[in-house]
């Protein structure tokens, strides 16, 4: 199949949602497992106990319903373009999760980690501007 | 140490899971109809697809790894961290679902791991 515009235009609209998604998801999930803590020592008696916190916390069902939202514009995707250029053109979500955690959880962000992200995404739009998809379907 | 090891669980069995169910994607084919009960039916074949399942396990094996992670380490490195899933998936990617990867893909990948690195070394 040629690449068109309708193409194009689905493509990002369903990267968008998966960089809204992810990062949000993955702040809701540290947000839930700041409260229930670290094991101690990883032994599996101590780990039922944060099972349970898990399964019993709302910011990670809340955390989980993102990321499932995440995952299903993921798959859509994937069934058209090129799963090496889904998965670096969804970079774009390391930043907004280091945006999110400096301004919903107070983390302090390194200008060394600010450059880091930096860089992934300079990587992720050298791989932006590659077709969506260079192969035929299996 | 244990950071190391729920990394590697992160990356290894979170790129391996997203490979299989890129597998069963291109199994069963492009969405053209965008309606609920389209989609809702799309969902269904996907699950009949064998890849999907094991993609499924070993990303749950992934996600449940991340939890562990963001219970030791602040999610602004957590995240990044795991872009080192890129050259797995980009090597995954041209090994099992024989997508050829151009140079200009190979090079944003690089510089992505470049980001990566820097991001490591802000690890206090």
């Amino acid at each position: 199949m040629k690449d068109s515009p309708g193409l194009h235009f689905k493509t990002y609209v369903l990267i968008f949602l998966m960089v809204l998604f992810a990062p949000v998801g993955n702040i809701l999930l540290s947000k839930g497992m700041k409260q229930i803590g670290s094991a101690k020592d990883w032994a599996p008696a101590d780990m039922l106990p944060i099972l349970a916190k898990i399964l019993a916390s709302p910011y990670i069902w809340l955390g989980i319903a993102c990321l499932l939202a995440f995952f299903v514009a993921y798959m859509l995707v994937l069934t058209w373009a090129d799963y090496s250029y889904v998965q670096p053109a969804s970079a774009f979500s390391y930043a907004v999760v280091a945006f999110l955690s400096y301004f919903l959880l107070g983390e302090v962000v390194p200008p060394l980690r600010w450059a880091g992200i930096a860089v992934i995404c300079l990587g992720v739009l050298v791989v932006g501007r590659t077709p969506p998809r260079t192969t035929e379907r299996i | 140490m244990r950071e190391f090891f729920f990394l590697f669980m992160v990356i290894v069995a979170g790129t391996g899971g997203e490979l299989c169910v890129t597998r069963a994607m291109k199994v069963v084919g492009e969405v053209h109809d965008f309606r609920p009960a389209a989609l809702v039916r799309f969902v269904f074949r996907a699950m009949r697809v064998g890849w999907m399942w094991i993609g499924i396990g070993m990303m749950t094996l992934a996600f449940f790894s991340l939890l562990a992670m963001l219970s030791i380490e602040n999610v602004s490195l957590v995240v990044p961290l795991t872009a080192l899933s890129y050259a797995a998936g980009a090597t995954g990617a041209l090994l099992f679902l024989h997508e050829r990867i151009s140079p200009q893909r190979w090079l944003g990948v690089l510089i992505v791991c470049v980001g990566v690195t820097l991001v490591w070394l802000s690890r206090r």
